[in-house]
């Protein structure tokens, strides 16, 4: 006897839905990210003002105002593209995709040239103090999340230059951009601890 | 039945070789294969620590006595405590997890297939680069063996000037893999259980071991990131200079306190929920009723989760808190005592009246409920803060974790595998053998862990690696020594259970218990598919319905 119709003796015609994996996996990833991000941002906040030596913040650091504004903006390009290819408009999903990752390597390429000058012109690496070992993992930590996401968007970038993305992929590709949503929102949290409040 | 009885038929393929057999455990993706060996793996450290704890007693038995040498004793204290944490109750409960809950819900595998296999092989290869550490560890420096910081490894001592050599690098890299490999399990588990309930099973009609392998899931996913964390920054530490728990430097070793138990006290709940799992599916079914309050269980389940994650600092009442802060991390650890004791009494509720069936499950299933409450209550006795600077770090707190530990989350393992063993192998266990067992680890266990609390009690401190005689020391510690062998010789005693049923068991057939959720209704073991027709499900108990259509169980939820 078939078991499905003998658990339900009478097999119910309403709708059975659920949510679809790639969602809920990514959810999940983003929550146990945040725990990890969250205590190396507790770290840097417990530090603020212990250092033993100089430099102190407030002497080496300015807020990057312009990487801040291409890192936000790429959300916003992000979201286009993939609205774009929901609507199967490849040639614009292309555009706003090679926009997204433009953004993201001036994001890189900005945090490189302060780190550059941090070390080379202030002398300041990880062993200096408690905020250069505090500032340097947790701006390092998301910058880390950044390359892994642009890799991953590189990635997308070259399958769809080999013609591979269609509309059929758009949840796949709106599962990443939502990792993407996630590394944007970490840098607003990084910002304001280590640029303004730890200022 | 008889179409699922053929099903298995078919699945009976021609012997292969046993290189190809092999090949297919290494490559295989089925969450089956892969709960399998990771129980199987966790059971073989399970051995091997329990052998280290054997020796740690054998050591304290006799006072000023010279089994092992200082270094060693306190090798064999971290190793000990590391790997049953990490290498036996993590692997041992995610591998019931990734068994069960496709089979709970009705679906042919995990969310993620693949990513369970990086997942376990991730762990695996952890778990070996930790005892590596005794052959590895030596490296370049000659300092140093396996590591020797304690399972908590506090800060400073971890730090490159104090703990020279590579034995706390292996440490800080073979517990970060392992917690990767459980992360990505419990993304696994969130996905499987949000997103391939078979048809009629919404999260009300969950089997109660679903809900609280939901719980779990959450609890790893918050729980595990920050030891991850503060291990990466004692890396930079070692390895690049940074000043985290640098003291001189102006560093904490509190913070690393804080880290370390922000993971360390929501993992004792990693630990033990998926205990209150498989007590919530075992008791109704040798109480032979419906599980008394399954809507506050649950609750009671969420509860915890949430409660667990706000009392870590009551590992540390003895660094000097605030009164504000000792107040907050007391109150909130008696709080978590409201939801467990719901728990307790809803499975007091579940026996009550019911038509009991002493078969060995249920045997460590009342062990369990028994030892937990006691477990219980000697934690609310140490979250009074006075009462914990009294009696922190003695053999009172190692008594009362042990209870926990042993008493609790062993016990419902042991439960675990009688009651699964049938399913996942096609055979029983022997219940004469099984009765042993039982008996005799519960009085070992009795005469090791209630002596211990009366040697803490006494004044024995923790972690010494002997004592002096003359101090009322030497009769607790001879008892809870030759406890320790009881456990020993009753888990010998499991390992020939289980070699003489795979050998020549009495078969099982699909459901020896007369159980009701749906790993039940395929044949024992389970295809690789599962199942041949997808489910459909009514109510809490799909296979009562099936087996009593007179009388089904969804004309009351």
């Amino acid at each position: 006897m078939a078991v499905a119709a003998a658990l339900s003796p009478a097999p119910s015609t309403e709708p059975w839905t659920l949510p679809r994996r790639g969602r809920v996996g990514v959810l999940a990833l983003i929550l146990t990210e945040s725990a990890f991000f969250s205590i190396f941002v507790a770290a840097y906040i417990f530090y603020i003002g212990k250092s033993l030596t100089g430099p102190y913040p407030r002497d080496v650091l300015s807020p990057p105002i312009i990487n801040t504004i291409c890192l936000l903006s790429s959300s916003l390009t992000i979201v286009l593209a993939v609205r774009a290819l929901r609507l199967d408009k490849i040639g614009t999903f292309a555009f706003w995709w090679l926009v997204t990752l433009l953004l993201a390597l001036e994001f890189l390429a900005g945090t490189g040239m302060e780190w550059y000058r941090l070390i080379y012109h202030r002398g300041l690496t990880i062993r200096t103090n408690l905020f250069a070992t505090t500032y340097y993992s947790l701006v390092g930590l998301h910058a880390l999340h950044v390359t892994v996401g642009m890799l991953m968007i590189l990635i997308v970038m070259l399958l769809t230059l080999g013609k591979h993305v269609t509309r059929r992929y758009a949840e796949q590709v709106e599962v990443l951009s939502w990792y993407w949503h996630f590394v944007d929102a970490v840098w607003v949290v990084v910002f304001l601890t280590v640029y303004i409040i730890g200022r | 039945m008889e179409q699922e009885i053929a099903i298995g038929a078919i699945e009976e393929r021609a012997e292969l070789p046993l290189v190809a057999r092999m090949h297919d455990w290494v490559v295989t993706v089925d969450h089956k294969r892969l709960g399998l060996m990771y129980i199987s793996g966790g059971l073989l450290f399970f051995v091997v620590a329990g052998l280290q704890a054997v020796t740690i007693r054998l050591q304290l038995a006799f006072p000023s006595n010279h089994l092992v040498p200082p270094q060693v004793f306190n090798r064999l204290l971290t190793m000990h405590g590391t790997a049953m944490v990490f290498l036996v109750g993590m692997p041992i409960l995610t591998g019931f997890f990734n068994y069960l809950v496709p089979l709970m819900i009705g679906a042919h595998d995990m969310a993620f297939p693949r990513l369970n296999a990086f997942g376990f092989w991730l762990w695996l290869f952890g778990a070996l680069l930790l005892y590596f550490s005794y052959l590895g560890a030596d490296g370049l420096y000659g300092a140093g063996s396996a590591p020797d910081v304690g399972w908590f490894a506090y800060a400073p001592l971890t730090e490159r000037a104090f703990s020279r050599g590579n034995s706390t690098d292996y440490w800080i890299l073979s517990i970060f893999l392992t917690s990767v490999g459980s992360t990505a399990t419990a993304i696994n588990l969130v996905a499987t259980i949000f997103c391939l309930r078979c048809k009629g099973m919404t999260l009300n009609k969950m089997p109660v071991l679903v809900w609280l392998t939901l719980v779990v899931a959450f609890l790893m996913l918050v729980a595990l990131p920050p030891l991850s964390a503060a291990q990466a920054m004692l890396l930079l530490d070692r390895y690049l200079g940074a000043h985290f728990f640098d003291t001189q430097a102006g560093g904490s070793a509190i913070l690393w306190q804080h880290f370390f138990w922000i993971f360390g006290h929501p993992e004792v709940y990693v630990l033990v929920v998926p205990a209150f799992a498989f007590a919530s599916e075992i008791i109704p079914v040798f109480s032979r009723k419906v599980i008394f309050g399954y809507q506050v269980m649950v609750a009671a389940s969420v509860a915890i989760g949430f409660i667990s994650l706000s009392v870590w600092a009551h590992h540390m009442f003895s660094v000097g808190m605030t009164p504000a802060g000792n107040a907050f991390f007391a109150t909130s650890t008696m709080l978590v005592g409201v939801p467990t004791g719901i728990k307790i009494f809803n499975w007091i509720g579940t026996i009550w009246g019911g038509k009991i069936r002493f078969r060995v499950p249920m045997l460590f299933s009342l062990g369990f409920l028994f030892q937990f409450m006691i477990a219980g209550l000697t934690g609310i006795m140490l979250a009074v803060a006075p009462f914990d600077w009294q009696l922190t770090d003695t053999y009172f707190v190692v008594a009362h974790f042990h209870y926990v530990l042993i008493g609790a989350i062993v016990f419902m393992i042991f439960a675990a595998i009688y009651y699964w063993f049938p399913k996942a192998t096609g055979r029983m266990l022997s219940e004469r053998l099984g009765q042993w067992h039982f008996w005799l680890f519960l009085i070992g266990f009795h005469m090791t862990f209630d002596t211990l609390h009366f040697a803490g009690i006494h004044g024995m401190p923790r972690r010494i690696y002997t004592y002096q005689p003359g101090r009322g020391l030497e009769a607790f510690n001879l008892i809870a020594s030759i406890g320790a062998v009881l456990q020993a010789v009753a888990v010998v005693v499991l390992v020939i259970n289980v070699i003489r049923s795979l050998v020549n068991g009495q078969e099982a057939g699909p459901d020896p218990w007369d159980a009701w959720t749906l790993e039940w209704t395929t044949t024992s073991p389970p295809p690789e598919y599962n199942f041949a027709v997808e489910p459909e499900v009514r109510s809490r108990r799909p296979l009562w319905d099936l087996k009593h259509p007179e009388d089904p169980d969804w004309l009351y939820e």
